[in-house]
């Protein structure tokens, strides 16, 4: 009975935060600033699996983000709102509900499709040279995007907020939060599930030894799609996510400035490390927001602390440990099964 | 049907030839040897044997099948496991988990079970977990199984390699020295381990060993190969004797 403790109180805080949203408690800014925690603990995670668990250096992970969020926005558009493209909403706004959950798995789909353009080359290359792969995926997806007119090109893309009303006008109560905690849950619940198997440890053998691994049978093609498709496919969804908390987005949005900072906040809380990795996405949008005063100094004070960050604690706050390894008591309460 | 046929194995790296006209067969159930010089070749043809290398020439079959083209962890799954010349483990993963991985060609479930949690996939868990814990009781290791390889004794990770390689329940087991760097206490235990794997189990052994000790008092049969080329194969007594291996170790007598 007590390994279920956490999944009640998981389930029970989403509530708890879901009402106070509801019902004002917490104002417009800090549901926001909720939802992009949740956004970054999707990202942090998923590239955690590549960088952390597999060992290799992806630093382009916010061009897969940034797929997801123009095909479930384009989605979403399509269906729900009144578009350039044909005209009149496909659907009437009462679907939105079920459109808005598809659009995202579609979104998320082309990204893990389009996380094959690094994961193929992976299977030759590794390290820095993979790494220059990754940069250069994020830069093709960049300027695809920006050349194309007809979703917007640098001007951006719009018309998502539609979605959101739609939603509203079945039950009034705060439905993009309520999505972006579900898609938290679930990703570190998959990740989770994946990494704990036998078949995920595989790719842990690949960061440690990958000629032992193949040579032990691990088939390491197979485990490096398996981590780069799930991995790009995950940020698709926190990709879709994004684009239907702001309700618009642009290219510039998803450059390589976005990638830096999904990897800060995986090495901030150690690679290997599950929910390491999602506390720090939890504390560095805590502290982007404490930041804000400094404006573009943040991004002076912020490179700082990752300077001494690697300096005294290489591994980040957590190493490879998770928070049970930490506190064995938590034991008692949880186990993934 | 034999076990292993080579027939012909040759491998040319650019102008260097380091496995020439290689031929062996061997059957089940057999310990053998292969001996040579440093730089004879000998890893070579494990390397190829286990698809990490494909053959310039020649062909290897296991069990009547031609491995061409088989990339290594295809070559695994068909029963040939083996240790390495420097010790492979996976450093920061316990020594229960080096032992699950590699049973990763019979895992039997698929990504969809994994997320699921099907009955499927609890079900092959508890097996690869029972096989891991038997392995690790039979080779005295229960009371290293939750500790980082990297932090054990160089002898006991040794045997953490090869229970690893056990794992893989081979038909074909290759050691690739697995006597270098053990000191003499460890080596009469590898001795016995090796003896009581061969008694215990149905798999046929083949090491490269440079000590002596350990090559005559296991084996039956050793190849002697340098440069490439075999230059002996027979029993310890033969091999022993035999002026052509003497003077590959010692070189000639005329100075």
């Amino acid at each position: 009975m007590q390994k279920k403790t956490v999944t009640i109180a998981v389930f029970a805080a989403i509530a708890v935060i879901v009402a106070l949203a509801q019902f004002g408690v917490l104002s417009p800014y800090h549901v926001s600033v909720i939802m992009f925690m949740g956004v970054n603990v999707i990202l942090a995670t998923s590239l955690n699996l590549v960088n952390g668990y597999m060992g290799e250096f992806s630093c382009g992970h916010g061009g897969f983000m940034c797929v997801g969020a123009y095909v479930s926005s384009l989605c979403t558009v399509l269906m729900f709102s009144k578009n350039a493209i044909l005209g009149a909403p496909l659907l009437p706004p009462s679907l939105a509900l079920i459109g808005f959950p598809l659009a995202l798995v579609v979104g998320s789909a082309f990204a893990a499709v389009a996380g094959l353009v690094v994961a193929i080359p992976s299977f030759k290359t590794r390290g820095d040279y993979l790494a220059i792969i990754t940069l250069a995926a994020n830069y093709i997806v960049i300027s695809a995007i920006n050349n194309m007119e007809i979703i917007g090109g640098p001007r951006g893309f719009m018309g998502m907020s539609a979605t959101e009303v739609g939603m509203k006008s079945l039950v009034d109560i705060p439905w993009v939060l309520i999505f972006v905690l579900l898609g938290t849950l679930f990703t570190v619940w998959i990740l989770r599930r994946f990494v704990s198997s036998t078949l995920g440890k595989g790719v842990p053998a690949i960061c440690q030894d990958e000629i032992a691994a193949e040579i032990m049978s691990v088939d390491t093609n197979r485990m490096k799609l398996i981590a780069f498709m799930l991995s790009s496919g995950i940020a698709g969804l926190a990709g879709g996510l994004f684009a239907h908390i702001l309700g618009y987005v642009n290219p510039q949005s998803f450059d390589i400035m976005r990638s830096t900072e999904i990897m800060v906040m995986v090495y901030l809380g150690g690679m290997g490390s599950l929910s390491g990795t999602a506390l720090a996405a939890i504390l560095f949008t805590l502290l982007m927001e404490a930041l804000r005063f400094l404006d573009v100094w943040k991004w002076v004070v912020i490179p700082l602390l990752l300077i001494l960050l690697m300096q005294f604690r290489p591994e980040g706050l957590m190493g490879s440990k998770e928070l049970a390894d930490l506190f064995p008591k938590l034991r008692k309460y949880y186990s993934f099964k | 049907m034999s076990l292993l046929e080579i027939n012909g194995l040759t491998r040319r790296f650019g102008g260097l030839i380091a496995v020439n006209d290689f031929n062996i067969e061997l059957g089940e159930h057999e310990l053998v040897a292969l001996i040579g010089p440093n730089g004879a070749g000998k890893t070579t043809v494990f390397n190829l044997i286990s698809g990490f290398y494909q053959p310039s020439e020649g062909s290897i079959k296991l069990k009547g099948r031609d491995t061409k083209g088989l990339r290594p962890h295809q070559v695994t799954g068909l029963g040939v496991a083996r240790t390495f010349q420097g010790i492979r483990l996976w450093g920061n993963m316990h020594v229960l988990d080096n032992i699950r991985i590699a049973q990763h060609y019979r895992l039997g479930y698929s990504l969809v079970d994994c997320f699921l949690r099907t009955k499927n996939y609890v079900h092959r868990e508890k097996e690869i977990d029972r096989i891991a814990w038997e392995l690790l009781e039979a080779m005295d290791l229960k009371d290293v199984a939750f500790e980082l390889p990297r932090n054990l004794p160089y002898g006991v990770q040794r045997r953490v390699e090869i229970a690893r390689a056990m794992s893989v329940k081979p038909s074909l087991l290759l050691l690739d020295e697995p006597a270098a760097g053990l000191n003499s206490a460890d080596v009469e235990g590898l001795i016995k381990l090796v003896r009581w794997i061969y008694d215990n189990f149905p798999v046929t052994i083949w090491m490269i060993e440079h000590q002596m000790k350990v090559v005559m008092s296991l084996c039956s049969r050793i190849k002697v190969i340098d440069f490439g080329t075999t230059i002996a194969d027979g029993g310890p007594e033969d091999i022993q004797k035999n002026p052509t291996v003497i003077k590959a170790y010692l070189g000639d007598d005329t100075i």
